[in-house]
């Protein structure tokens, strides 16, 4: 009786699960449904499948100028906010300094202030220190918006690590430098790049900082965003958004199964931490 | 020289060069870029405005006009209305899921999770877009519902309301709650339920006095991470709100832009952190209160 009960209820909660994806793909699935319609409003009937959105997209400077931008940014700012988690969270968990522990703290605070806010202080700061709206300042926005992805991703990686592993290192005379870099680096290594690949898309789909970062070169959001006010350009932003969800799809995918794969491959047989959670997932609820 | 040096314990052999370098990335961007630049923030919230970059003089007249004009507590008010709205229903649908996930999926667990999580690091900018698309005068919906006869002609009573930058915002934020949930729901003994069935707890009476309370601490961080930002946001109703629905962000971001008021905005940037703080605190309470481990 038991057990055909919580089947029972296993399968209501299943039908939910599904309904509740459909809620959560079906109104993003409409852009690539529409960006092959053939009409410029995005409704039913159908009027017929069309490449010629997809070619608008083409010999646009504007657009291929804002795509570079996004482009460079995301890179340098992924990058930025992947050295910060790895140092960040390695030296919260090894450097035994109460100093190192604030700083991590404080790294995963942005979770705690509205976009708007940190877009605003940082519009005072970078005006304050000479820079103004640039790429530049895009570039410090970016770190700061990632860097509680990558301090996550990266701290839960480096604590699935055996403390053997590193303290074998140190004993065997390796300095700490080299135990970073040859020993700890290496074995992170999938973390590192599911990091950095995730980073680099928070930097490329981001928005509401940016807002008030950018200057006179506009990042792709941005431009889809000065694109939204002319109902005419409307199939071209879905062919543009079509794209972008593609290859974040496929960005994201890859870093997922990177985060899992490096995981699975340097769990202990027995968990040593059953606390921690076995995919290291995104711990949020930590700070 | 061949002696053999002994070793001195490893942690005390820590460079102070190789410290400095670790540390200082991160000090860099914690105490420049977060800590002094939310300083600035309230800084400039005590400043007059006098088209200056930091204002002159000291002086409480912004907050006193963020205190005294009722435009403030109204929009204030409608942004936290919104937000709880989107928080609990961005709470409760997940909950189900998260729920699933931790007991039921078996196998597919590493696919839902994967699928559940997606959405996350897709463009919240075109997530919102989507949106527009669903609910405008000629929009999918409208269309839908004309096609399929329901419906004898558009209407326009779908877009620019509160209740579409509800809607926006919950699919928006959904993937946010379920993560921590089902943390919170997987770390559960499975010994424990286990206990609570074969005291004679009923399955209904073991979920909520076993299962609900042990999950109270997930539950609290998705409505957080969902609060936060929804309560700030100013894509959304600028997208699909309509003047209706004006939220806290929509005002800062005008202060720093057409209105040209930075220190009047730094001083609602303050109020609204504020009011975050308010919440954070009375989470903490309701964590301590309800969801304490037993």
């Amino acid at each position: 009786m038991k057990t055909t009960r919580t089947q029972r209820d296993g399968r209501w909660l299943g039908a939910y699960v599904i309904a509740y994806l459909v809620f959560l793909y079906l109104p993003v699935l409409l852009i690539p449904l529409f960006s092959f319609n053939n009409s410029i409003q995005a409704a039913f009937p159908l009027q017929g499948l069309t490449l010629q959105w997809y070619a608008t997209l083409f010999g646009n400077s504007a657009l291929t100028s804002a795509l570079l931008n996004s482009l460079v940014i995301g890179v340098i700012a992924a990058t930025g906010a992947t050295l910060c988690g790895i140092t960040v969270s390695y030296m919260d968990l090894y450097g035994r300094s109460p100093l190192a522990v604030t700083i991590s703290g404080i790294a995963r605070l942005p979770i705690l202030i509205p976009g708007v806010i940190v877009g605003i202080s940082l519009l005072i700061l970078i005006n304050l220190i000479g820079l103004g709206p640039s790429r530049v300042a895009i570039v410090l926005g970016h770190i700061l918006v990632a860097l509680p992805t990558t301090v996550v991703i990266m701290r839960s990686r480096f604590a699935a690590i055996p403390k053997t592993i590193r303290e074998a290192a140190l004993d065997l005379g390796a300095s700490d430098w080299t135990t970073f870099r040859r020993v700890m680096l290496p074995l992170s290594l999938p973390a590192i790049v599911s990091a950095f690949m995730l980073a680099f898309l928070i930097s490329f789909d981001e928005f509401i900082v940016v807002f008030f970062l950018a200057g006179t070169e506009p990042t792709l959001p941005l431009y889809i965003w000065s694109q939204l006010r002319f109902p005419k350009s409307l199939p071209t932003v879905m062919a543009l958004g079509t794209s972008i969800l593609a290859v974040s799809f496929v960005i994201a995918a890859a870093a997922e199964i990177l985060r899992h794969r490096g995981l699975a491959a340097a769990a202990p047989a027995v968990p040593l931490q059953p606390k921690q959670t076995k995919r290291g997932e995104l711990q949020w609820h930590s700070t | 020289m061949s002696t053999i040096v002994a070793a001195p314990a490893p942690e005390a052999r820590s460079s102070s060069g190789f410290r400095v370098a670790m540390l200082l990335p991160g000090a860099l961007v914690t105490f420049l870029l977060i800590l002094f630049a939310l300083g600035l923030v309230l800084f400039l919230a005590f400043r007059g405005n006098d088209g200056s970059l930091l204002g002159a003089g000291f002086t409480v007249a912004n907050f006193a006009a963020v205190v005294s004009d009722p435009l403030y507590w109204t929009v204030t008010l409608r942004s936290l209305v919104i937000a709880a709205l989107v928080t609990l229903a961005t709470v409760v649908t997940a909950y189900p899921v998260a729920y699933y996930l931790a007991f039921h999926a078996g196998r597919r667990r590493g696919l839902l999770l994967f699928l559940v999580t997606l959405p996350f690091w897709t463009s919240y900018l075109l997530r919102v877009f989507a949106w527009k698309i669903v609910l405008a005068y000629n929009g999918v919906l409208n269309s839908a519902l004309i096609e399929s006869g329901i419906w004898s002609e558009p209407t326009l009573a779908f877009l620019n309301t509160p209740a579409a930058v509800v809607v926006t915002l919950a699919h928006a934020y959904a993937p946010f709650a379920i993560l921590p949930i089902y943390v919170a729901l997987d770390t559960i003994p499975k010994s424990l339920i286990e206990a609570a069935s074969d005291l004679g707890a009923r399955p209904f009476t073991s979920f909520r006095r076993v299962v609900l309370p042990n999950s109270m601490p997930g539950v609290l961080a998705a409505a957080l991470v969902v609060f936060v930002p929804t309560v700030g946001d100013y894509v959304t109703p600028a997208l699909v709100g309509g003047p209706a629905s004006t939220m806290i962000g929509t005002l800062i971001q005008a202060q720093f832009g057409k209105a040209n008021d930075w220190p009047f905005g730094a001083a609602l940037s303050v109020a609204v952190m504020l009011v975050i703080l308010w919440v954070v605190l009375v989470a903490r309470f309701a964590d301590r209160r309800f969801g304490s481990r037993t």
